[in-house]
């Protein structure tokens, strides 16, 4: 095995890197070549760092550093929390705080090899300590944490981009993938400089290469959707992925020797790397994503093909049916019974959800006055003002700024949501927080509407570790023929910030209406832990 | 004749005066500073003393009390005319009282005094006249000026004082006093400004690339934000239009909202208003100072369908 790829080595290269540059998809021997190179090339480096010296170790691993025959040493291994995946790339620079029994003062400073090898040694007792009758004694201290698997929280790409290395990780993840990355644009500020932050005028489809089979075209259209703006809101974003995959469904035919579950969850893995490149993913795109691999994944092997792809479609079907349209009609019922008569009901942006419930309200004879709070620079509830307008509701406009001027005639705000977080706290349009805090000063009552697969396991307690910066550009505004921030990039100390999210605190928020019911807003955990009990 | 051409002359500059002010605070905004509002209110108060026809000082008062009511009905929202014109009359009063020989403090404790005992009517009814009442009236209104000249220096002296290095210092639209205050504190410290721009009329704008050019780190936030970064605000500033009596302020929009973001993250909130801001005004309930301008830099005529069945408010200040 290890000398197969050898001799075939410059041949394949060229076959690969011209199968790439015509965008045509790797077949799979090819990957299994590329992967197989990859391991030989790394091997070779490190035999070559063993033969540096190598002191007498306590451990005798000089086998164990070729990867991976687990040695089951008597060594006990430090109170580590290792990261138990191999393949997390060996140039992490992180300085790996390796504080092994044998005292590192006695001896001289390791050579990299040592420590990586002693490392090695520690993953492979690990992995085999999770085999009962281990005898390392203080293995069993750490058994119940090695049985969880030990926890090495990813945290997401899209919110550490100021870390080099995950930058070049995602680079080499897309270029296998065949996806271009998408480069960040103008002067970020200094406190945002974990976020990308994208310009709306260099769309990523631009840099694909033509033709592209990689990337099925509902899927590229799809992208530049979201990437301009055109569709927009968690719901409708939700949707259109979901009638963009089973697009992708019909169209996919196995590949033989092959098993639709696991060649179609891996057809769908550079989909979803594009999407996140267009627009980071949201967190109801995020759940339904999991479902269909969850579906996809539990289809029996036994299935025709047909009829596996005809299950699939009407479980995508059945998810959108249930999540999305029966859970709205489900909400609009229990937030009905909170609208009375006469009453002046304040809406932020144009949350769809909202809307649908005003509408009905309105269908069932109640007499309301909408009060529509809009703010720049997506200016969205202009769209949310049209559509109430067209069903006769009446209506009222402001900015947000003229909130406190407005707030005191209002008798409940009704505010939709992006996600709610594990804490409690909702995650929504920027500049929900603000109004739920007027609000909650001038007593009047909040709720949040909001389905449950919005529900999202995070937690989150400021709005800046984990959000999305929209192009900068939005902000510029032509008053009198003169835009005063024309020239922004020229000006060095000049930032233009343009936030997409914010979290409110669950004190602000007086009620959540879900399809399960009217909750408060700490019982979110609860609910997702139900959820999950469920499935 | 010269008197009559000065006086036609006077009521001319009391009538452009008084057109400015009419078109200045509608439309786009205020395009004259307040500062600039008081001097020339205080210019032209010094030309009536100068020019037109009194003999006593109550005549002067007369005189001074009517053309201020007029400026100040045509610009009911712009109060440095109205607290302009007291601070003159308070200047009349001085002056006459001096000339007349007594004393401030005296003077002060006896009506005091006088208006418990005697409960009867002052007997000040400025009818005594002086020669060189005129004289004194002018050079204390030019020192007047001259005070209101230095304001905005006086302010950004005490800018060190308040900021620290390495500071987030947020601020909303656009007030010259707080660009000056901040460009001081520039000078000598290095500090980071987020600017609130203030739909719709975005004046943070214009603040914004006037403290970049200077070499400040400046953000732009859209006001919907203001919460979300207002946790990582160490101090708010900002600049008023006016400051009320009981110590609340009218200032531009949106500024309640950032008052209400700084209290719930404890973070000071220093306002920079020079004395010609203070006003005697009491506001007795939250409607009563409300100036509005057309809605249609909220919603363009542009979206012509559904404007004939919308209200559209677009409030300029805030409470």
């Amino acid at each position: 095995m290890a000398d197969c790829g050898e001799p075939d080595g410059p041949d394949n290269k060229d076959n690969i890197t011209r199968s790439k540059n015509e965008g045509k998809e790797l077949t799979k021997e090819e990957k299994q070549r590329l992967r197989k190179q990859k391991k030989q090339q790394k091997k070779q480096k490190e035999r070559k760092d063993e033969k540096g010296p190598s002191e007498t170790e306590k451990e005798k691993t000089p086998v164990s550093l070729l990867p991976p025959r687990p040695v089951a040493t008597q060594k006990a291994p430090s109170a580590l929390p290792a990261p138990a995946s191999a393949p997390i790339p060996v140039p992490a620079s992180a300085p790996f705080h390796s504080s092994p029994t044998p005292s590192p003062a006695d001896k001289p400073a390791k050579s990299k090899a040592e420590l990586k090898a002693e490392r090695r040694a520690r993953q492979e007792t690990d992995r085999a300590s999770k085999q009962p009758g281990s005898s390392s004694s203080s293995i069993k201290t750490k058994a119940p944490l090695s049985e969880l698997n030990p926890v090495v929280k990813r945290l997401p790409e899209h919110v550490q981009v100021d870390d080099p290395a995950v930058v070049k990780r995602l680079a080499k993840k897309l270029e296998r993938q065949q996806i271009p990355l998408r480069s960040d644009y103008g002067y970020k500020v200094s406190l945002f400089s974990h976020l990308h932050q994208y310009s709306r005028k260099a769309p990523l489809t631009q840099q694909l290469s033509i033709p592209s089979t990689v990337i099925h075209p509902s899927i590229v259209r799809l992208g530049l959707q979201y990437s301009q703006g055109i569709v927009a809101g968690s719901n409708a974003r939700s949707v259109a992925l979901l009638h963009a995959f089973k697009q992708v469904i019909r169209d996919y035919t196995t590949p033989p020797n092959e098993e639709l579950s696991r060649d179609l969850v891996n057809k769908l893995k550079p989909y979803i790397s594009f999407l996140n490149q267009c627009r980071p993913l949201s967190a109801s795109m995020g759940n339904a994503i999991k479902y269909i691999k969850k579906e996809i994944s539990n289809i029996p092997s036994q299935c025709k093909e047909e009829e596996a792809k005809t299950k699939l479609l009407q479980c995508i079907d059945r998810y959108i049916e249930e999540k999305i349209v029966l859970a709205a009609k489900a909400i609009s019922k229990y937030a009905i019974e909170k609208i009375s008569d006469g009453d002046i009901i304040l809406v932020y942006g144009c949350s769809s959800l909202v809307n649908h419930i005003l509408c009905e309200a309105f269908e069932k004879s109640r007499k309301f006055r909408v009060i529509v709070v809009d703010s720049r620079p997506r200016l969205e509830g202009r769209e949310a003002l049209r559509r109430l307008v067209q069903r006769g509701i009446s209506c009222t406009y402001v900015l947000i700024s003229a909130l406190s001027y407005i707030l005191p005639e209002v008798s409940k705000v009704f505010l939709g949501a992006h996600a709610l977080l594990a804490n409690g706290y909702v995650m929504s349009r920027v500049g929900t927080s603000q109004i739920a805090l007027v609000a909650r000063t001038f007593n009047v009552p909040v709720l949040v509407c909001c389905e449950t697969y919005k529900f999202c396991e995070r937690v989150q307690t400021d709005s800046f570790v984990s959000n999305e910066l929209d192009d900068p550009d939005d902000l510029m505004v032509t008053r009198k023929g003169k835009t005063q921030l024309e020239n922004w990039q020229d000006v060095s100390s000049l930032g233009l910030l343009n936030l997409v999210y914010d979290v409110t605190p669950p004190d602000f928020v007086d009620l959540v209406i879900t399809d399960l019911g009217m909750i408060p807003c700490t019982s979110v955990p609860v609910v997702l832990r139900v959820k999950n009990l469920d499935q | 004749m010269p008197g009559a051409d000065k006086e036609a002359d006077l009521t001319e500059r009391i009538e452009a005066f008084l057109a400015d002010l009419k078109r200045g605070g509608c439309g786009t905004g205020p395009i004259r500073g307040s500062g600039e509002t008081a001097r020339e209110t205080t210019a032209l108060l010094r030309k009536v003393t100068a020019q037109a026809r009194w003999s006593s000082a109550g005549d002067l008062m007369e005189i001074i009390r009517k053309e201020g009511r007029r400026m100040t009905a045509a610009q009911p929202s712009e109060t440095t005319v109205g607290n302009m014109v007291l601070r003159v009359l308070k200047i009349i009063r001085e002056e006459y009282a001096r000339s007349r020989g007594s004393s401030e403090e005296t003077d002060q404790q006896e009506s005091l005094h006088k208006l418990l005992t005697s409960g009867g009517l002052s007997e000040e009814n400025f009818r005594q006249h002086f020669v060189h009442l005129k004289a004194n009236v002018i050079e204390a209104i030019n020192e007047l000026l001259t005070e209101l000249d230095g304001t905005t220096d006086n302010i950004a002296m005490q800018a060190l004082e308040h900021i620290h290095s390495n500071e987030v210092i947020m601020t909303v639209g656009r007030s010259r006093t707080v660009e000056a205050f901040l460009k001081d504190a520039a000078r000598k410290r290095k500090f980071h400004v987020i600017v609130a721009e203030c739909a719709p009329f975005c004046q943070g704008h214009e603040m914004a690339t006037n403290l970049s050019k200077t070499g400040i780190e400046t953000t732009v936030i859209a006001d919907a934000a203001i919460f979300a970064v207002m946790s990582r605000v160490n101090k708010v500033i900002i600049g008023t239009q006016t400051v009320l009596a009981n110590g609340g302020l009218r200032a531009v929009n949106g500024t309640h909202t950032v008052a209400l973001a700084a209290r719930h993250h404890s973070t000071p909130l220093i306002v920079c208003a020079p004395m010609f801001k203070l006003s005697p005004q009491f506001p007795n309930e939250e409607d009563t100072f409300h100036k509005f301008v057309s809605p249609h830099e909220v919603l363009p005529f542009t979206e012509g369908e559904i404007l004939s069945k919308v209200n559209v408010h677009c409030p300029v200040f805030d409470m």
